[in-house]
């Protein structure tokens, strides 16, 4: 029964031990406990139904939401799927085929080739038949997605697929071709649905050409090569300097959940810190139902002070990601504040809470750069001068209760610093902090002024991802 | 454990849910299986509404097993989820035979009868099919979180009084959490983890036409296409099933057929419990595409 402890390991046992290790790779913590489970998972369902392996594997590997995404990427290459796999002759001799698809003088026959694909693919995303799109993904990464290497080597990318045709423009064509592309009012409603629905399915065709190709990237080069090629951090490990849109997305839908923790945690941390002082009145009620004995003391909790928080920004292109999702986090955190207030700058200061104050995050980024000024000569990042500005009109803003963060990489384009301001705003507050995106080795390098800066604060402490984010933030509340 | 009550395979889990009433996805039919044939018990973690508990009373039903359930609040106690002596009664006992040895009053005391059993204990010592859910448990301090481990594991609970009680049978285990803290890596590891979302769209509509058979086919299709298309959005609080169920229960005593942008103003506020998410909701329903983004 026990296959695990037969010491000779079989093909599929291999193949999870090769998953659990490219997990851990990918810094999914995989407990030795939970490879057994997973082995011994493995060995209750039907193997052919891959589906099945997938979430046999995922429950007792990955024990949070954020881990799923890594998983199913390495699940997929580790396990590929069989019956995506084009006929035998196509993938044995993958240069035969796509090799003429840029030769030049079929470069006529690709352009038809293309039209009546991309007819055919419009007709079934419309009928929304799952089965013709995978094929028809197939096909688009055979005939669009390959590049030839200098070695002479076929390679396939999904970038080289989307050249020929784009998403957005499918999701237009479709739309006008099911009649939804007037802007008549009457439909409004339908419009919208049909345009989510065929918006879904074109997500779901992209995961199609993406698995694809990396099927055959895994053919060609192996599953640990391409797994170790595609890793990419977890969501609350990417670098605030290197994201895409994509992620920014996903890392936006963590900010809520986590500022739900944060507060959650530090409720806790406040509940323990009970002064200790024993409740008279309390005690002596509770001890009626002992006949005046008293069984349950009870002590009276200590009342906390919520500090106050002022936030100043720095929102130029550099770092501009850093200091939305700090923005977010700290707003999402208001009720742990007595109150917050923030600012952002590029080259002049201006206040933007109340874009913040309603909740809606992803409109107040969007208005950040419209509703505010923070422009006020050339857009180029100008800490001296803002601070001077922040310092002439908002300094009073600054009281012992207050905890001041300034956030940004301190890269000045060799202007003025008028550190004076730092100083002068940290005799006033409780707490300076200073949290800089960037690597700490860079500090202070090029036009960078963060140590010169550093001297006048509390501290500045580098804050590269959302973990770090949240750690620091933890500690000021 | 009698071999009735177990699921021989997946479609049988499947099959005997549904029979429950409860519509299961992939994910959910082979976690609950595994839970079964590994022995672990299953911790569903999801947003709120999303059919986590109605899982666990599901799977009770399905088994023919009791349904022991604990409710979890910040500051739950082992004396609240594990046992208490009833020194009320103790206290009583003591005061009634006064002129009695200690010794023999000791042994009284500390008997079955003065043991007030929670639902932890109960669970584990009851000789019938159980099903132990175990709720919300994100809410339980980190103390308490300690507790449940020992007993996760071996099914067993010490009383210093009385010693070890082990479990007659061991329970199907689920452990339900919102998520609004991170559970300890020792508790995730006992468990099977099974990330529960809202449903895609067939199964969603699926539990529309069964919890609500009055509902046509079509206004089903397209309430639960409003619903979805809501979920993309950022709201404070996203429409659960249970608030989709509500407005198709609504759309139905209205006596409307289908939804249009009239009946979504009116009736909106089932589904949204935010004036802020009405308004974006009905921004977003009425907006003209904008085919410049995506």
């Amino acid at each position: 029964m026990s296959t695990v402890a037969d010491g000779e390991l079989t093909g599929l046992q291999q193949r999870v031990l090769d998953l659990v290790h490219a997990l851990r790779r990918a810094n999914v913590p995989v407990a030795v406990s939970d490879a057994l489970d997973a082995m011994r998972a493995s060995t209750l369902i039907d193997l052919l139904e891959r589906e099945q392996l997938r979430e046999a594997l995922a429950s007792t590997m990955v024990k949070s939401p954020s881990h799923r995404g890594a998983f199913d990427l390495l699940f997929d290459i580790y396990f590929p799927n069989r019956s995506t796999q084009p006929v035998a002759g196509e993938a044995a001799d993958p240069d035969a085929e796509p090799g003429e698809a840029f030769d030049g003088d079929t470069h006529h026959q690709e352009a038809r080739d293309i039209d009546q694909f991309l007819a055919e693919l419009v007709m079934r995303v419309m009928q929304g038949d799952e089965a013709a799109m995978r094929r028809l993904a197939i096909e688009a990464v055979e005939n669009f997605g390959a590049v030839r290497g200098r070695d002479g080597r076929v390679n396939f990318f999904a970038y080289r697929v989307f050249r020929n045709f784009n998403l957005g423009g499918l999701l237009r064509r479709l739309m006008t071709e099911s009649g939804m592309d007037g802007d008549d009012p009457q439909n409004a409603l339908t419009r919208r649905l049909m345009r989510d629905e065929f918006e879904q399915r074109l997500r779901r065709f992209r995961e199609d050409i993406e698995a694809e190709i990396r099927r055959r990237q895994v053919e060609q080069q192996g599953a640990d090569e391409v797994a170790k090629r595609l890793a990419r951090p977890l969501p609350e490990d990417l670098d605030f300097f290197r994201v895409s849109a994509e992620e920014q997305e996903t890392m936006r839908r963590q900010i809520r959940p986590l500022a739900r923790k944060l507060a959650t945690r530090v409720a806790v941390k406040r509940r323990r810190s009970r002064d200790g002082r024993l409740d008279v009145r309390k005690t002596i009620r509770h001890s009626l139902s002992t006949g005046g004995v008293p069984a349950d003391p009870a002590f009276k909790a200590r009342k906390h002070h919520r500090p106050e928080l002022v936030l100043i920004c720095d929102v130029s292109g550099s770092v501009a990601a850093f200091a939305r999702f700090t923005l977010m986090l700290t707003h999402a955190l208001q009720g742990q504040f007595s109150k917050v207030r923030s600012f952002a700058f590029i080259d002049t200061v201006d206040e933007v809470t109340r874009l913040f104050s309603g909740g809606d995050f992803t409109d107040a980024i969007k208005r950040l750069h419209t509703d505010a000024k923070v422009v006020w000569l050339d857009g180029h990042s100008d800490y001296g001068h803002s601070f001077e500005a922040f310092h002439a009109r908002y300094a009073e803003a600054i009281t012992p209760k207050t905890t001041l963060l300034i956030l940004g990489d301190g890269r000045n384009n060799y202007r003025a610093s008028n550190a004076w301001v730092l100083k002068d705003l940290k005799r006033r507050a409780r707490r300076l902090y200073w949290l800089n995106p960037e690597p700490m080795q860079h500090w202070g390098t090029g036009d960078s002024i963060a140590d010169e800066y550093a001297r006048h604060t509390d501290g500045m402490i580098e804050c590269r991802n959302l973990r770090q984010l949240a750690e620091f933030v933890e500690r000021v509340v | 454990m009698t071999t009735e009550h177990r699921f021989t395979d997946l479609e049988d889990t499947a099959a005997r849910l549904t029979a429950a009433g409860y519509l299961p996805d992939r994910p959910t039919t082979t976690v609950t299986f595994l839970g079964d044939r590994l022995g672990k018990p299953v911790l569903v973690e999801g947003p709120a509404g999303v059919g986590k508990t109605e899982l666990a009373k599901a799977i009770a039903t399905s088994r023919g097993a009791q349904l022991v359930r604990l409710q979890c609040y910040e500051g739950l106690d082992e004396a609240k989820a594990l046992y208490e002596w009833n020194y009320k009664k103790q206290l009583l006992r003591i005061q009634a035979d006064q002129d009695r040895a200690w010794e023999d009053t000791k042994d009284d005391i500390f008997g079955a009868e003065y043991l007030l059993t929670r639902p932890l204990l109960q669970a584990i010592t009851q000789d019938i099919e159980t099903v132990l859910l175990i709720d919300e448990v994100d809410k339980v301090d980190f103390e308490f979180e300690a507790l449940l481990l020992e007993i996760l594991s071996d099914f067993q609970v010490t009383i210093p009084e009385m010693g070890t009680v082990s479990a007659v049978r061991m329970p199907y285990v689920v452990l339900t959490s919102n998520n609004t803290r991170e559970l300890s890596e020792a508790l995730k590891r006992r468990c099977l983890y099974l990330h529960m979302d809202y449903p895609d769209l067939d199964r969603e509509k699926a539990i529309v036409r069964s919890r609500v058979p009055e509902v046509p086919e079509q206004l089903a299709d397209q309430l639960v296409r409003i619903v979805r298309s809501l979920r993309n959005l950022e709201l404070r609080k996203s429409p659960s099933i249970s608030e989709t169920l509500d407005w198709a229960r609504t759309l139905v005593e209205l006596g409307y057929a289908n939804v249009d942008e009239g009946v979504a103003q009116t009736t909106l506020s089932v589904l949204l419990k935010h004036q802020s998410d009405i308004e974006k909701a009905l921004a977003h329903l009425q907006a003209p595409p904008d085919p410049s983004r995506n």
